[in-house]
């Protein structure tokens, strides 16, 4: 069982102490992690996913229910504690969608059964259908994001989970959150957007390869947010209106 | 003396993670020469001699750069002695996925570039399949789906190795790699053997023989339907 997280500090890009000492997360708390481009916010979340102890350039330690974690733990995909999306949009392996789920659910110990599973979550995130016997290269962008998302929140499926800016693919953001933010994970999202990261109950803020503080998220932000919410909704109707060519109506 | 083999296909990374590597072993005062085997060029040695670590070069030029390995290996230890070293790395061009220059007593090191594809691992051989410690690269450009098949598939090849999740840009790995190297066991030249059987191919092209058509073969042939002949005096 997981009970907690911990960052324990490291160093920044110029190898000066970041700006805390350490942050404790629980199952339940989705945080955000902020920054311009090049602050570190990748960087931390590989720290995390690969449970660095003080061994990467960051010279951070990661800790699960207060302990260093068993080595396996790092390693080993059928005792992985995390999951991970990251960047990437596309997928290099030369194999059909069946034979990379089956692959994969062998590795994480889990039952290929899922696929079905896993190809209808992904085809609800998306406005083209993949079906299983499609080759992972011809997928386009959005196609192979929803399937990353619907092969994290199934087959991956752990109690930690790493978002890396989910809101570059092109897909439906906020069901895709909800399907890899299942109740009681740990969730940390990478994100630009306004709305993810005013959703987070706190936010990590990046500088210079390093945390340079922590932001919990205002009442005053929570309303905003809510608002903001509504705006993105009539955004989504009118995106939608001009993707079909039909004529925008107010 | 450690003396520790790396090999790899050429672009995997190898330069750039040994870099990082050697950084970790200076910092624990361990004294390291390297020797980097290339083909027809390389600069490298430029790199590694830029940390202050003692490095010589060879080119294997026509010949098969694992041979060439092995039978400068003298004059690659006798140039670690010389620094008085107690660790040589030799970094091999791996070229022909028939290689495994690894010798027994050697710590094998293999390289791996992650972006490759997860069938990679199958067709690549004995410099995976024979290695101690597999470093795998670029996992960070490749979703951690595609990490874990590919990791998966290199636990089927080559069931003992030790995995480390290596990155030539950020230095991901390079500690763990570090400190494998200084678990090298020592390294016995006149007793030593190499793991597997370098590329065999004993006929005339060899030696310098360019006409192709079948009446000129001469020598050790092995036909595509798998049958081998020797036709010759």
């Amino acid at each position: 069982m997981v009970e907690s997280i911990s960052i324990i500090a490291g160093i920044n890009k110029n190898g000066e102490p970041e700006g805390f000492s350490r942050i404790d997360v629980i199952p339940g708390e989705i945080i955000g992690v902020v920054g311009p481009t090049g602050s570190g916010k990748s960087a931390l979340i590989e720290d995390i996913e690969q449970l660095a102890q003080k061994d990467t350039v960051t010279h951070r330690q990661i800790l699960i229910n207060n302990r260093i974690p068993d080595p396996a733990l790092r390693y080993d995909p059928k005792k992985k504690l995390i999951a991970q999306l990251s960047q990437n949009m596309n997928f290099l392996a030369d194999m059909t969608v069946r034979d990379f789920l089956l692959l994969h659910s062998k590795c994480r110990g889990k039952d290929p059964g899922l696929i079905g599973k896993v190809i209808h979550h992904a085809n609800a995130l998306t406005g083209e259908p993949i079906n299983e016997d499609m080759n992972l290269t011809v997928l386009s962008g959005g196609q192979s994001r929803s399937l990353m998302v619907a092969d994290v929140a199934f087959i991956s499926d752990s109690p930690i989970v790493l978002i890396d800016e989910i809101e570059n693919a092109g897909i439906k953001k906020h069901e895709a959150m909800r399907l890899l933010s299942g109740s009681g994970k740990i969730i940390l999202v990478v994100t630009h957007d306004p709305l993810l990261a005013l959703m987070t109950q706190r936010r990590i803020v990046m500088k210079n390869g390093g945390v340079e503080k922590v932001f919990m998220t205002t009442r005053e932000e929570m309303n905003l947010c809510t608002q903001l919410n509504q705006i993105d909704h009539r955004l989504f109707i009118i995106r939608e209106m001009v993707r079909k060519g039909e004529e925008v109506v107010a | 003396m450690n003396l520790v083999i790396v090999a790899g296909t050429p672009g995997a990374g190898k330069t750039a993670v040994l870099l990082h590597a050697v950084k970790c072993i200076k910092e624990q005062h361990i004294n390291v020469s390297i020797a980097k085997i290339d083909c027809l060029y390389t600069e490298d040695h430029l790199r590694f001699q830029k940390l202050g670590i003692p490095t010589m070069f060879g080119l294997s030029k026509d010949m098969c750069p694992d041979h060439f390995t092995i039978y400068n290996l003298t004059e690659m230890t006798a140039f670690a002695q010389e620094n008085g070293s107690d660790m040589l790395i030799i970094e091999t061009a791996g070229l022909c996925h028939r290689c495994a220059p690894y010798t027994a007593s050697s710590l094998g090191v293999c390289v791996i570039d992650a972006t490759t594809g997860p069938n990679t691992p199958l067709k690549v051989g004995p410099f995976l399949s024979t290695a101690n410690v597999v470093a795998i690269t670029k996992g960070d450009v490749i979703s951690q789906a595609e990490r874990e098949i590919f990791r998966e598939r290199i636990i089927e090849m080559n069931p003992g190795c030790r995995i480390i999740e290596a990155n030539g840009l950020t230095g991901k790995g390079a500690a763990e790699l570090a400190q494998c190297f200084t678990e090298a066991g020592e390294f016995s030249y006149d007793n030593d053997t190499l793991r597997h059987n370098a590329p065999f191919s004993i006929c005339t092209l060899c030696v310098g023989e360019t006409r192709i058509s079948r009446k000129h073969h001469r020598g050790v042939l092995r036909h595509i339907d798998g049958v081998q002949t020797y036709r010759g005096e």
